[in-house]
């Protein structure tokens, strides 16, 4: 058996080889953690699930070696009050790794942007050490903090940890669990105007506000199936909301591109603009003479290419707002969607407050209709558009399609009814 | 026996408390961040990995990037902090795809924090883009649990990703491709990830059908929430045996069942493998956004490094780098060149197994060409 450290590990061959190489490595980080777990026991400190990480690389050796997960589906586990935010997991090797027989993630609602202070970290480090594998995701692929492996008995004390973590470990503020299983999933956002020009509308505030006012949604799953919302500031969408929400809202907006022709010149000096942005325009709505930019705001698609390319020149306009694209999601089971326009525009003014209006009534709409395991999607397309742009209170508009249908199978409900 | 007093820690005598939310994302806001919120005027990259931000105020923000294996222990966190304590004033940021941002004021710190990073977290540099010269680098790739975590994956994550990552590490410390490329890998057709719509994914799938298990369905399994869970209407129960029969042609092997009943198995050592799909795009940059599509209906695990499917990305990746234009991601780029061209360029083969028979899909006539247009 290696020793690192004065710490026995197990054996892994396989594991071995993705310590090497220039990327980091998650096997080094669950070696570290093996061994950093067994020092500070030793070294006196409190850890309720000793040799967890050890029985880890036991385990993923086992998975290298026979090609398969020896992962079992957890059953019902949670902490009071909550009906999500804790996934059971069971290791179906409990007698040869008893250590993580039960190896359950805790999913923690992050800051809005991801932003952290290294106190709150620590804090989350100090409490996951004591009661966890000491493993983590920074971050999960909803967004949360993914505290990865515990057993059932120390899930009330770890959430209580989080609810105190201001308290006990002098965490800036105390975490709560974020969402899992048929229920409103921890919203997230891109970094929008925290730090990026392009953002139409505050990202952060939004994603805030619909945490804080659907806790009740996020925390007990009480629907057909999951619901996503995430917020983009600009289409640049780099939180891939369109592909991974049900519910997107992206930015954008409706007047002229705001211009700033010195700008613009300072740009011609390093660039070809003719190449890098008048040619690549989708609609062929710029026009570049050598000395002035013109856009032809009327047949621009508020694509966001001209910008990227020159964010110190070119701006989105004044009159902003956010689309709500509805529907995304992977292929499970119908396919993969990408989010369809569901309402072409709201006022930056009016987003928050419209949002969720609309998710109230699609949430009351797709409880009553929803069949189990039904994402809001597919629900529109077993029901119709039309009907969906009812319970949302939108009337049609020549920007939810490329074009209009190409049949004439109406169904004329209002004639036959 | 006496019977011994445990002591109890304070967090289980401690009253639970619910629904109180995630920390006011202000809280932990750097200074010169929350001081210039919505006040942000241009950005420039001023290097692989370092994107220099202009407030109205004058202010400026060096944000560095560095990716991360996603996968952290609490102890490279505190590392991790250490170093934020040391040149960021004690304020970071991750990002949407696992990597790790620290902010700095003074230019002249960021090559030391990129230095003492790569000695003690051993984390490159890079994953950010220079759009105004079309120069970028490759992100970091979104993932799943794999064999680390979860109960259906097909495939491992984190191992195919750190041998990809390997083998492309040069494109991500490095501005070497003419446009974004977004790459993502999850572990089985629930696709926690948006691999659905990125510009190269994997995906682990399953072949065949779930075993079953008659014993093991009787002792552990409801047969009713079951055949509830199959998706496909592929199992009905048989009540006289207590257990369930499969109709193999509606099966589309996802694993649902096995999720609600054990006695099932779908995994399987030498079926099992990774799908590659590309062309997929969120962005409304150019070109509207475009689901992933199939390219590579199966590849074998090969653990630890999977060669296969590490060769097979890199191949892709590298036929797109060096044929394609300035800003034109993978979907732009085989729009202009014709899926005929981008099979003949990448040497991969078209297959029945890539024309699209997914009944249950209601657009599935929509990837079949109503043309004699062809490219030869
Ligand atoms: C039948 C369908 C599905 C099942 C049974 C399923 C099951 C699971 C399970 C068990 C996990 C936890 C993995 C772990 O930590 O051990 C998970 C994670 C997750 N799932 Fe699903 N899932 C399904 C569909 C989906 C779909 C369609 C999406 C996205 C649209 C999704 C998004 C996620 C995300 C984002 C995570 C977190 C993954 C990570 O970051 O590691 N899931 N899912
Ligand atoms: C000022 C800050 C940012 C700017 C100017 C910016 C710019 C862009 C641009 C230009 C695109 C579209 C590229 C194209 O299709 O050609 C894009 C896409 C993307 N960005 Fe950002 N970005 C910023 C911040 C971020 C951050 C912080 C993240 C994540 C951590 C991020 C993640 C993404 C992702 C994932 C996409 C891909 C969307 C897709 O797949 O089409 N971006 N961003
Ligand atoms: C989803 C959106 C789009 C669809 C479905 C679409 C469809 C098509 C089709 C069917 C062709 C015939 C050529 C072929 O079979 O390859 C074509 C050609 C072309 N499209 Fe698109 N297109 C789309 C978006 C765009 C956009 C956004 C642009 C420009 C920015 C564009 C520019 C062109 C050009 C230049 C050609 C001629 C290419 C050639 O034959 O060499 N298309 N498109
Ligand atoms: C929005 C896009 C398009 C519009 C608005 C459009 C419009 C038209 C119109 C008005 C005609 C004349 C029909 C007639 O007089 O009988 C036509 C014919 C034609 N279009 Fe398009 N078209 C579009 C896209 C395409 C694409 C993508 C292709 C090929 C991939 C295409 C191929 C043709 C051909 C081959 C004809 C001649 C048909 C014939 O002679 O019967 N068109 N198109
Ligand atoms: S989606 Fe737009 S506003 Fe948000 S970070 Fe990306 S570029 Fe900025
Ligand atoms: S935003 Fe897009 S469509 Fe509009 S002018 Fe710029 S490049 Fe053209
Ligand atoms: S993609 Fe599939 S196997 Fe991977 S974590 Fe998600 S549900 Fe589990
Ligand atoms: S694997 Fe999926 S489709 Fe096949 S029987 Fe199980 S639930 Fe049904």
């Amino acid at each position: 058996m290696p020793v690192v450290d004065g710490v026995e590990l197990p054996e892994t061959p396989l594991l071995d080889e993705l310590e090497k190489g220039p990327w980091p490595s998650f096997v080094k980080e669950i070696k570290r953690a093996a061994i950093e777990q067994e020092k500070a026991m030793k070294a006196g400190k409190k850890i309720k699930l000793p040799g967890s990480a050890k029985g880890l690389l036991k385990v993923l050796e086992l998975a290298y070696k026979e090609k398969r997960t020896h992962w079992k589906h957890g059953g019902i586990v949670s902490v009071i009050g909550y009906g999500g935010g804790v996934i059971g997991r069971y290791c179906d090797l409990e007698d040869k790794v008893p250590e993580v027989w039960h190896f359950h993630t805790i999913r923690v609602n992050m800051p809005a942007g991801w932003f952290y202070t290294t106190k709150a970290l620590r804090a989350l480090c100090d409490a996951w050490e004591k009661w966890g594998s000491g493993l983590t995701n920074f971050h999960g692929s909803t967004g949360d903090i993914i505290l990865l492996g515990t057993r059932t008995e120390h899930l009330q004390p770890m959430a209580n940890a989080l609810a105190y973590l201001d308290k006990f470990y002098g965490s800036p503020a105390p975490f709560d669990i974020g969402g899992s299983g048929s229920d409103l999933r921890t919203p997230s956002c891109c970094m929008g105007p925290s730090l990026c020009e392009f953002a139409c509308y505050d990202t952060l505030k939004a994603c805030y506000e619909f945490t804080m006012r659907y806790q009740n949604e996020l925390h007990r799953p009480m629907w057909p199936y999951k619901f996503k919302i995430k917020c983009a500031g600009c289409p640049n969408d780099c939180i891939a909301s369109k592909a991974r929400a049900d519910f997107a809202i992206i930015g954008t907006w409706k007047d002229e591109i705001q211009i700033d022709q010195e700008a613009v010149r300072e740009y011609a000096k390093v660039i070809d603009i003719e190449e890098h942005v008048v040619k690549k325009c989708p609609t062929k709505a710029i026009s570049w003479d050598g000395k002035e930019l013109k856009i032809d705001n009327k047949n621009c698609i508020r694509c966001m290419h001209c910008i990227n390319v020159m964010p110190k020149a070119l701006k989105p306009g004044k009159e902003r707002g956010a689309t709500i694209l509805i529907g995304g999601k992977a292929p499970f089971v119908d396919g993969a969607i990408i989010g369809w326009v569901a309402v072409p525009f709201i006022p930056e003014n009016e987003l928050i407050e419209k949002c969720c209006e609309i998710l109230e009534a699609i949430w009351e709409w797709w409880d009553e209709e929803g069949k189990f395991r039904e994402r809001v999607g597919e629900l529109i397309w077993r029901k119709g558009m039309d009907e969906f742009l009812k319970v949302i209170g939108q009337k049609a508009d020549v920007r939810m399609v490329y074009a209009p249908r190409n049949n004439p199978f109406i169904f004329w409900r209002e004639l036959n009814p | 026996m006496v019977a011994q007093e445990v002591e109890k820690e304070p967090e289980e005598t401690v009253q639970p408390k619910t629904d109180f939310g995630p920390p006011h994302y202000e809280i932990m806001m750097h200074p010169i961040i929350k001081k210039n919120y919505g006040k942000w005027k241009y950005h420039e990259a001023v290097r692989p990995g370092v994107i220099k931000r202009v407030a109205e105020s004058g202010d400026v923000l060096y944000v560095v990037r560095f990716g991360s294996p996603r996968l952290l222990s609490i102890y490279t966190i505190r590392d991790i902090c250490d170093i934020a304590d040391k040149y960021s004033d004690g304020y970071l940021r991750f990002t949407s795809r696992h990597n790790v941002e620290f902010f700095l004021t003074d230019p002249d710190k960021i090559e030391p924090l990129i230095q003492e990073v790569q000695e003690k977290l051993g984390f490159p540099c890079g994953g950010t883009r220079d759009t105004t010269n079309a120069r970028y680098c490759l992100s970091n790739i979104i993932h799943t649990q794999g064999w680390v975590h979860c109960h259906t994956p097909a495939t491992d994550a984190s191992g195919i990703v750190k041998s990809v990552m390997d083998e492309l590490y040069d494109y991500f410390v490095d501005y070497k491709l003419p446009a974004q490329c977004r790459i993502s890998l999850a572990c089985c057709a629930n696709m926690c990830g948006a691999v659905h719509a990125s510009d190269i994914s994997m995906v682990g799938v399953h072949r065949k059908v779930p075993k079953i298990d008659d014993d093991a369905v009787r002792r552990t399994c409801e047969i009713p929430s079951t055949v509830a869970a199959c998706p496909t209407g592929a199992l009905k129960p048989d009540m006289k045996r207590k257990t369930v029969v499969l109709d193999k042609d509606k099966c589309m092997y996802c694993g649902n069942c096995y999720t609600m009943c054990p006695g099932m198995p779908i995994f399987d050592p030498e079926n099992d493998g990774v799908a590659i799909l590309v062309a997929g795009k969120v962005s409304d940059a150019r070109y509207p956004p475009q689901l992933s599509k199939v390219v590579v209906p199966w590849l074998p695990n090969n653990p630890p490094r999977w060669p296969e499917v590490v060769q097979t990305v890199k191949k892709i990746l590298e036929t797109w780098a060096t044929h394609a234009e300035k800003y034109e991601r993978i979907a732009e780029w085989i729009h202009r060149i014709g899926w005929e061209k981008f099979f003949e360029l990448t040497g991969l083969d078209f297959t029945e197994k890539l024309i699209d028979d997914y009944r249950r899909t209601p657009y599935i006539y929509a990837s079949y060409r109503t043309s004699a247009a062809f490219r030869w």
